[in-house]
């Protein structure tokens, strides 16, 4: 039964290699989307550190900004 | 017209529904994996080798989807200056390109035990090549090119003159004589696939439609985090 599985009657090299490919295309693709993503929220965090009273009170309008740095808060936990 | 697709709300859905997207794609494609390794049978003549049908495929259909989708979104962008399409149609070729090469290299390890080779000048073969070449210029042009209008000029011309080859990659086994069978699964006329492979094959495109839906949204909020980044320096 194992066998069977594994060999796939001498098709089991070229099953397995497909599917081996595709899963480990899936992983590299969402380690580097995921990766740039933590980079440019890490950035915004870093720059919104940096900004004085006033500009932290205009930035803090937009809902987008307000999410991003939640989102990180969150990521964080 | 278009308050749908502003960025913004965007953001806000996108943030809140990726975990779900993912906790999805994965259990699609554990239910899609089980079926197409283990509970579908073998065919008669290709035996277990056409378990690669249900990677192979999915991935052609979706990479040729999303390249449609792409030269759609451009166009509309072109004719509506409307930027946010542009980005939305920047976060969809990351996952499109990928699913191309998984079609390119799948097939090629499907076409060794069933052709004999591992490569062959077929017409669907080149002209999925093709769309890979098409795929990128797409990326490398938003990459080469920092001038906003140029680049979105430049990368809707590509996405347009890529989506001929379209029609061309889908009609190439009725127009010339290739190694590719015809279709077998047909949206206007009656599916000759068995309903036991054919639930398999559509259990996983709905995984692979799912992940490619899930590198999408999180693209395209780290290009509107980059946007932000920008706005802030501005402040």
């Amino acid at each position: 039964m194992i066998n069977e599985i594994i060999f796939m009657k001498g098709y089991g090299f070229y099953v397995w290699s497909a599917f081996s490919f595709t899963l480990i295309s899936f992983a590299t693709l969402y380690i580097l989307i995921k990766t740039n993503l933590v980079k440019e929220q890490n950035k915004f965090v870093t720059k919104f550190g940096l900004l004085d009273k006033e500009k932290v009170k205009v930035a803090q309008i937009q809902s987008t900004h307000r999410e991003i740095l939640a989102n990180k808060i969150s990521s964080k936990v | 017209m278009f308050k749908i697709f502003e960025p913004n709300k965007i953001f806000l859905i996108n943030s809140k529904t990726s975990k779900y997207i993912l906790f999805l794609f994965i259990t699609v494609l554990t239910i899609g994996l089980v079926e197409a390794l283990f509970l579908s049978p073998e065919d008669y003549i290709q035996s277990h080798s056409v378990r690669i049908m249900y990677v192979h495929v999915p991935s052609a259909w979706i990479s040729l989807g999303i390249f449609s989708l792409i030269a759609l979104l451009s166009i509309v962008s072109f004719i509506f200056k409307n930027k946010n399409f542009s980005i939305i149609a920047k976060s969809l070729a990351p996952s499109g390109f990928v699913f191309n090469i998984i079609a390119l290299v799948t097939g090629s390890i499907w076409g060794k035990p069933t052709w004999g080779t591992w490569w062959a000048w077929d017409a669907r073969i080149t002209s999925m090549l093709i769309l890979l070449l098409f795929y990128a210029m797409y990326i490398l042009a938003w990459r080469i090119f920092d001038k906003n209008e140029k680049v979105i000029k430049i990368t809707s011309v590509i996405a347009i003159l890529g989506v001929i080859n379209v029609p061309i990659i889908k009609f190439s086994v009725d127009w010339w004589s290739t190694l590719h069978q015809d279709s077998s699964v047909n949206i206007l006329s009656e599916s000759t696939i068995h309903s036991s492979m054919l639930v398999p094959l559509l259990l996983m495109t709905a995984a692979f439609s799912l992940f490619s839906l899930l590198i999408f949204l999180m693209k395209y909020n780290t290009e509107l985090i980059k946007i932000k980044n920008k706005g802030l320096d501005r402040l």
